[in-house]
C-alpha cells in the first residue's frame, strides 16, 4: 500500500483497498489490484448489447477498461428504484470504485444524489443535463445533444424519400423524444420540404411487439424511411429493413441490420466523454461537474452512411454536419408547431445548447401526431 | 437444561409436560427441517448447474454471503430489499390461508403508491405539516390497495372468477391506470424526461431507521407480519378463515360467512400491498412514477411461498431472498455471470420447495407418537 | 393524395393484418393451455416456456443456421419443461398454480441466462408465403404475408377441436379432466393422461416462442412476451376451452394489441396506454359477464383447480 500515489480525487481509506485486495485476492482467481489504479463502476437500466442506449454506453465503456490503470465494473439491468443507490455503494464499498457513471435517466434523483452525498470521496456522474448549482459537488452531468445527429438523420432521410412521409416510432413523449423528432423533421423539411414525419408512440421503452406493429403501421400508411427512439431499435430497424423501408438508425450503429436500405444513424460517442474524464482523474486534476455537447465537441456522431442513402442525401448531411461543428442554428423563427401556434418568433433563433432546446414541449410543423 | 436435570427426580406431571414439549417441538419441526433441506438441496442443483458451466459454486456462494450479509454494508442493501418483499408476500400469505392464490400484488402495490402521491399534491400545495400529509397519504394507500384486491375478492366470491387470473389482469390494468394519469393530466410539468407526479416533497419523507441505513418500511412490515400471524393464529376470524381454506363446503355448513371472510382476507393482503407502495412514494421515490412496478409483487409471491404463508416466516425469507437480490450486483461483476443467474436461483429453490411439500407426513421422526403408518 | 392512401379504412385492414402478424404466439400458447386444461390441471408456467422457446429458437437457428430447426428445438425445450410441470404435479399434495409460477420464474431465468450471448447476433428468420398476390394494395399484400406456422395452428386448432369429439384419445382427455374417478373407473391413469397433455401442451408453447424470436418481431431479446404467455392463459378461458374458439380469441387479442398503433397512424392518439390494456380488460369483463357463482363456465373441465 506504500506506493499508493494519493491524488486528491481518487483518494480512498487504504482500510478499503486492504480489505479489498484481500477479497479480491479470494474471490477473483487472484487478480489482485494494483495500488493508484482508477476503479469505474458503470450501470446500466437495461442488456449491455439492446443494439441502444444501453450499448452505446458499453461500447464506451470497452473503450475505457484499455485505457492503462483503468479497472471498469459493469452492472446491468438494475432498476430506477432503491436498487440502484444500493449497487452504487455496492461498487463503492465491495470493489473499491472511485468514480461511477449512472447512466439511465431515473437514476439520478433521489438515488445518485444522496449516495453522492454519503460518500464524498467518490465522484458520480449522470447521463443526462440534471446537474444544477447546489447538488453535490461531487457529482455531475454529462450530455450528449443526440437531437444534433438526429438532424442529420433527417437531411439525409428527406432526401432518400420517395413518398415524401418519414415515420418516428418512440417510446414515451417527453422532452428528450420531443426533441429528437422535432430535429429530424427540421432537417427533413430543411432540404424537402413537402416531406412529413409521422409519430407513433409505443408507451414504454421496451416493448418489441408493439414496436414492430407501430412500424408496420408507419409502412402500410406511406412512410418509406422508419425511424425510432426507443431502448432498443433492433426490432424496428429489422422490420423495416424486411418490408423494403429506408431507415435511421439511434443510439448505436444498426447498420448490420439493415443492410439495403440503411441511410445513417444518429449516434452517442460516450467514448469521448469517458476518456476525458479518464484521462483529468489520471493526471489529478477535477472533473466537471457538467458537460454537454454534440457534434462541435465529438460527443455525438452518425454511423457511416448505408445503402439507403442517395448521393444527393449524403451531400446535404455533410454540409449539415459542418454547419452543427459550427453550431448554427437549426430552430430558427418563423416556426410553429402543428398544431399551428407559434412557437419562434421570425428573427429569433435558439442555437445549440440553448436550453430552450432541453424543455421543448410540443412537435414543430409537419410532424403528423400528437403528444396527448 | 433445568428440565434434564429435573426430570427423574421431579414429579411425573412434570415429566409429562416436559415430554408434550418435546413431542410438539419435533413434531412442528418439520415445517422448519422440511424447507431447510428443500433449499440444501436447491444450493446442490444450484452447484451442479454452476459446475456444468464452469463456474465455481464456492465461489458464488461466498460472493452470495458477501454481498447479502457479510458486512454491514450488505446488512444494510439486504434489509433495504426486504422491506417491500415483506408486505407483498403477506398480500400472497394472507388469502391463501383461505385457499386463494393472489398473484396481483403488484398492481395492489403501484395504485395505493399512485394514490398516495396524488393525494399528497393538494395537501402539499396547500403546505399542510408533515403529521398531516403522511397519515392520509397511508390511510389512501392501504384503502386503495385494500379495495383493489378486494376487489378480486369480490369477482371470486359473487361472480365466481378465479381469483388467480383476475388479480392478474388488474395487475396489468393498474399498471395502465398509473401510467395513463402519470403521462397524462397528472404530470409533474418540472420533470419533463420522466413523467412522474408531482414531488411530495423532502419535508413528507419519512427517511430512515436512525442508526439503521434502512428506511420506516421494514419494522412496519414486521409489525404488521406480527399482527397479522396474531389475526390468523389467534382470532377467532382467523380459525374462521383456515377452516374455510380447508374445506369451503364444510366452511358453508358450519354457517361461517365465507364471502366475507374471503372479500376481508383479500382487502387484508391488499391493504399490505398498498402499504408497500406508501413506503416506495414516502421513503424512496418522493413521487409516482412507472418505477413504482419494479417486480416486488411478483418476488413476493415467491416470498410468501417459501414461508408456507405463514406471516411470521416470511421475515426471515424475505430477509433470505432480499439477500440473494442484494448479492446479484456483486456476483454479476466480481463472476462476470448475467443478472439472471439470481432469478435461476430463486426458481430453482421455488421449484424444489413446492416438490417438497410432497414430503409432509412421510417421515416417521415428525409423526405423533403411536401413529405407525 | 397517394392512390395506396386508403384513409380510415386503414384501421379495420390493419387490425386485421396485425390480429394474423401478432397472433400465432397467443394461438400456439393457448393450444398448448387448452390440451392441458382440458386433462384437469392448470400450467401458468407457460409463459416461462414460452421465454425459453424463444431463446432456444433462436439460439439454435443462429448457430445451425436453419430457423425450422430452431423451431423445432423450442418445441423440445417446451416438452421439458412441460415434462416437469407434468411430472411434479403427480406427486400428492403439490399445487399446480404453485408449480406454474414457479416454472414461469425459473423458465424466464434460465431462458435469461442463456440468452444473453444471443442477443445480439442475428439469427436466420422464418419464411413468410405471400398471400395478397391478387391485390394492388400494398396493405393487403402485407396483411396477407403468412407464416407458415400461423397455417400451421389454424390446422392444429381445427384438428383439436375435432379430436376432442371424435377420437379416443380425445375422449380420454376430457374425461381424466371432467372426472378423475370416472376415467380411473375406466382403467385410464389420471396421472399419466395429465402428464403427457402437459408435456405436449409444453411443445405448443415452446413452437409460439419461436414465432416471436424468428418470425414476428423476429428477435430475441428479454422484453419479447412481456407477458403474451400469461395472457394466453386467460385467453383460454376467455374461449371456453374450446380450440376453434382459442383461434378467434387469438386473432381478438392480436387485433386489440394492433388497435393502439393502428389508431395513432389515423390520428387518434388519446389514451393510448388504454388501448395498450385493451386485452385485459375484455378478458376480465368477458369473464365478469360470463361466469356466475351458481353454474361454473360451460365448457369448463369439471377438475380444473381454477374453476371450482
Amino acid at each position: 500500500m506504500s506506493a499508493f500515489t494519493v491524488s486528491r480525487r481518487t483518494l480512498l481509506k487504504s482500510a478499503a483497498i486492504g480489505s479489498l485486495g484481500l477479497t479480491t485476492g479470494l474471490l477473483t482467481r487472484g487478480s489482485a489490484q494494483a495500488a493508484g489504479d482508477l476503479t469505474i463502476g458503470i450501470i446500466y437500466v437495461g442488456s449491455r448489447d439492446d443494439f441502444g442506449w444501453n450499448q452505446a454506453h458499453a461500447v464506451a465503456a470497452k473503450a475505457l477498461a484499455a485505457v492503462p490503470g483503468v479497472k471498469v465494473v459493469e452492472e446491468e439491468n438494475v432498476p430506477e428504484t432503491i436498487a440502484v443507490a444500493k449497487t452504487m455503494e455496492s461498487m463503492i464499498e465491495l470493489d473499491g470504485a472511485n468514480l461511477i457513471f449512472a447512466t439511465s435517466f431515473g437514476y439520478y434523483a433521489p438515488f445518485m444524489v444522496d449516495t453522492a452525498k454519503k460518500y464524498p470521496d467518490v465522484q458520480f456522474r449522470h447521463a443526462a443535463p440534471l446537474w444544477k448549482d447546489g447538488d453535490p459537488k461531487n457529482a455531475g452531468s454529462y450530455f450528449g445533444y443526440l437531437d444534433q445527429a438526429h438532424y442529420i438523420d433527417g437531411v439525409a432521410a428527406g432526401l432518400s424519400t420517395k413518398s415524401n412521409k418519414l415515420g418516428f416510432v418512440a417510446a414515451k413523449p417527453i422532452s428528450s423524444v420531443l426533441s429528437n423528432i422535432n430535429s429530424f423533421t427540421l432537417g427533413a423539411r430543411k432540404v424537402n420540404p413537402n416531406a412529413t414525419v409521422q409519430v407513433i408512440f409505443t408507451g414504454d421503452w421496451s416493448l418489441p411487439v408493439r414496436e414492430a406493429e407501430a412500424t408496420n403501421a408507419l409502412i402500410d400508411a406511406g412512410c418509406d424511411v422508419i425511424t425510432c427512439h426507443v431502448d432498443s431499435p433492433k426490432t424496428v430497424i429489422q422490420n423495416a429493413e424486411a418490408k423494403g423501408a429506408k431507415t435511421c438508425g439511434h443510439n448505436a450503429s444498426q447498420a448490420a441490420l439493415a443492410p439495403k436500405g440503411f441511410i445513417t444513424g444518429a449516434e452517442y460517442k460516450w467514448e469521448t466523454i469517458y476518456k476525458q474524464y479518464a484521462d483529468t482523474l489520471a493526471k489529478g486534476g477535477e472533473l466537471p461537474n457538467f458537460i454537454s455537447g454534440g457534434y462541435d465537441v465529438d460527443f455525438v456522431q452518425n454511423t457511416p452512411y448505408g445503402a439507403g442513402a442517395t448521393p444527393e442525401a449524403i451531400a446535404a448531411a455533410d454540409a449539415a454536419k459542418a454547419d452543427l461543428r459550427a453550431k448554427k442554428a437549426y430552430y430558427v423563427g418563423p416556426l410553429k408547431d402543428n398544431t399551428g401556434k407559434e412557437v419562434i418568433a421570425a428573427g429569433v433563433e435558439h442555437a445549440p445548447y440553448d436550453p430552450w432546446i432541453d424543455n421543448i414541449n410540443f412537435l414543430v410543423e409537419g410532424v403528423v401526431g400528437s403528444i396527448t | 437444561m433445568a428440565d434434564t436435570v429435573n426430570q427423574d427426580a421431579a414429579t411425573p406431571a412434570v415429566g409429562v409436560a416436559f415430554a408434550d414439549a418435546v413431542e410438539r417441538i419435533r413434531r412442528s419441526s418439520e415445517y422448519v427441517v422440511i424447507p431447510l433441506l428443500a433449499l440444501i438441496a436447491a444450493g446442490l442443483l444450484f452447484s451442479i448447474f454452476l459446475l456444468a458451466l464452469g463456474h465455481s459454486p464456492i465461489t458464488f456462494f461466498s460472493l452470495l454471503w458477501r454481498g447479502g450479509f457479510g458486512t454491514e454494508f450488505s446488512w444494510q442493501n439486504t434489509l433495504v430489499r426486504a422491506a417491500p418483499l415483506i408486505l407483498t408476500a403477506l398480500c400472497v400469505a394472507i388469502p391463501a390461508r383461505l385457499g386463494l392464490t393472489i398473484i396481483g400484488g403488484e398492481g395492489a402495490l403501484v395504485l395505493g403508491g399512485f394514490s398516495a402521491a396524488v393525494i399528497a399534491i393538494p395537501l402539499v400545495t396547500a403546505s399542510a405539516p408533515n403529521y398531516i400529509v403522511l397519515p392520509i397519504m397511508l390511510v389512501v394507500a392501504t384503502g386503495v390497495g385494500a379495495f383493489w384486491i378486494g376487489l378480486v375478492g369480490m369477482l371470486r366470491h359473487y361472480r365466481g372468477i378465479n381469483e388467480t387470473i383476475a388479480s392478474l389482469l388488474m395487475s396489468y390494468i393498474a399498471i395502465a391506470i398509473m401510467n395513463f394519469f402519470v403521462e397524462g393530466a397528472l404530470r409533474d410539468p418540472g420533470n419533463p424526461n420522466k413523467p412522474s407526479t408531482l414531488p411530495i416533497g423532502d419535508a413528507n419523507m419519512i427517511g430512515n431507521v436512525p442508526g439503521l441505513g434502512v428506511h420506516w418500511g421494514l419494522p412496519a412490515g414486521i409489525v404488521v407480519a406480527v399482527a397479522l400471524w396474531v389475526l390468523m393464529n389467534r382470532t377467532t376470524f382467523g380459525f374462521a378463515a383456515r377452516v374455510t381454506g380447508g374445506n369451503v363446503r364444510a366452511a358453508r355448513a358450519q354457517g361461517l360467512p365465507v364471502g366475507k371472510l374471503m372479500v376481508t382476507a383479500c382487502a387484508i393482503a391488499g391493504a399490505c400491498a398498498g402499504l408497500a407502495g406508501f413506503f416506495e412514494v414516502a421513503a424512496i421515490q418522493g413521487k409516482a412514477n412507472a418505477s413504482l412496478a419494479a417486480g416486488y409483487g411478483f418476488t413476493g409471491i415467491l416470498v410468501a411461498f417459501l414461508a408456507r404463508q405463514n406471516p411470521i416466516a416470511i421475515v426471515p425469507v424475505a430477509i433470505f431472498l432480499g439477500g440473494i437480490a442484494a448479492a446479484g450486483g456483486l456476483i454479476q461483476r466480481r463472476m462476470g455471470m448475467p443478472d439472471a443467474t439470481v432469478q435461476v436461483l430463486q426458481g430453482l429453490m421455488f421449484v424444489v420447495l413446492l416438490v417438497s411439500e410432497t414430503l409432509y407426513g412421510r417421515f416417521a421422526f415428525f409423526r405423533p407418537r403411536g401413529d405407525k403408518r | 393524395m397517394n392512390e395506396t392512401d386508403i384513409g380510415a379504412y386503414g384501421v379495420p385492414l390493419a387490425m386485421l393484418a396485425g390480429a394474423i402478424r401478432v397472433s400465432t404466439p397467443f394461438l400456439f400458447v393457448s393450444l398448448g393451455e387448452c390440451l392441458t386444461e382440458k386433462s384437469g390441471r392448470i400450467n401458468l408456467g407457460l409463459e416461462g416456456t414460452l421465454v425459453f422457446g424463444a431463446m432456444s429458437g433462436y439460439a439454435i437457428s443462429y448457430l445451425t443456421g436453419s430457423p425450422w430447426l430452431g423451431v423445432l428445438a423450442a418445441g423440445i425445450s417446451g416438452c421439458f419443461f412441460g415434462a416437469i410441470h407434468g411430472y411434479i404435479c403427480k406427486l400428492p399434495k403439490v399445487n399446480d398454480i404453485a408449480i406454474g409460477i414457479a416454472m414461469m420464474l425459473f423458465g424466464t431465468g434460465l431462458a435469461f441466462f442463456f440468452g444473453k450471448p444471443f442477443i445480439q447476433p442475428q439469427a436466420p428468420h422464418l419464411p413468410s408465403i405471400s398471400l395478397g398476390f391478387w391485390s394492388d394494395l400494398p396493405q393487403v399484400q402485407s396483411a396477407l404475408s403468412i407464416n407458415p406456422l400461423f397455417l400451421v395452428g389454424i390446422v392444429l386448432a381445427v384438428f383439436m377441436w375435432w379430436a376432442f369429439k371424435n377420437t379416443r384419445w380425445g375422449l380420454i382427455i376430457r374425461m381424466t379432466g371432467d372426472s378423475a374417478p370416472a376415467a380411473l373407473a375406466m382403467g385410464y391413469s389420471v396421472d399419466w393422461v395429465r402428464f403427457l397433455a402437459t408435456t405436449v401442451g409444453g411443445f405448443f408453447a415452446g413452437v409460439g416462442g419461436a414465432f416471436l424470436s424468428l418470425y414476428y418481431p423476429g428477435a430475441w431479446s428479454e422484453g419479447l412476451s412481456s407477458g403474451q404467455g400469461l395472457m394466453a392463459v386467460a385467453l383460454v378461458i376467455f374461449a371456453r376451452w374450446n380450440p376453434l374458439a382459442c383461434f378467434g380469441a387469438a386473432l381478438l387479442f392480436g387485433a386489440a394489441g394492433a388497435l393502439g398503433p393502428a389508431l395513432q397512424s389515423v390520428g387518434i392518439t388519446q389514451g393510448y396506454y388504454f388501448f395498450n390494456a385493451a386485452p385485459y380488460l375484455l378478458t376480465l369483463f368477458i369473464m365478469i359477464a360470463s361466469v356466475s357463482p351458481k353454474r361454473s363456465l360451460k365448457g369448463a373441465p369439471g377438475e380444473l383447480s381454477i374453476t371450482k
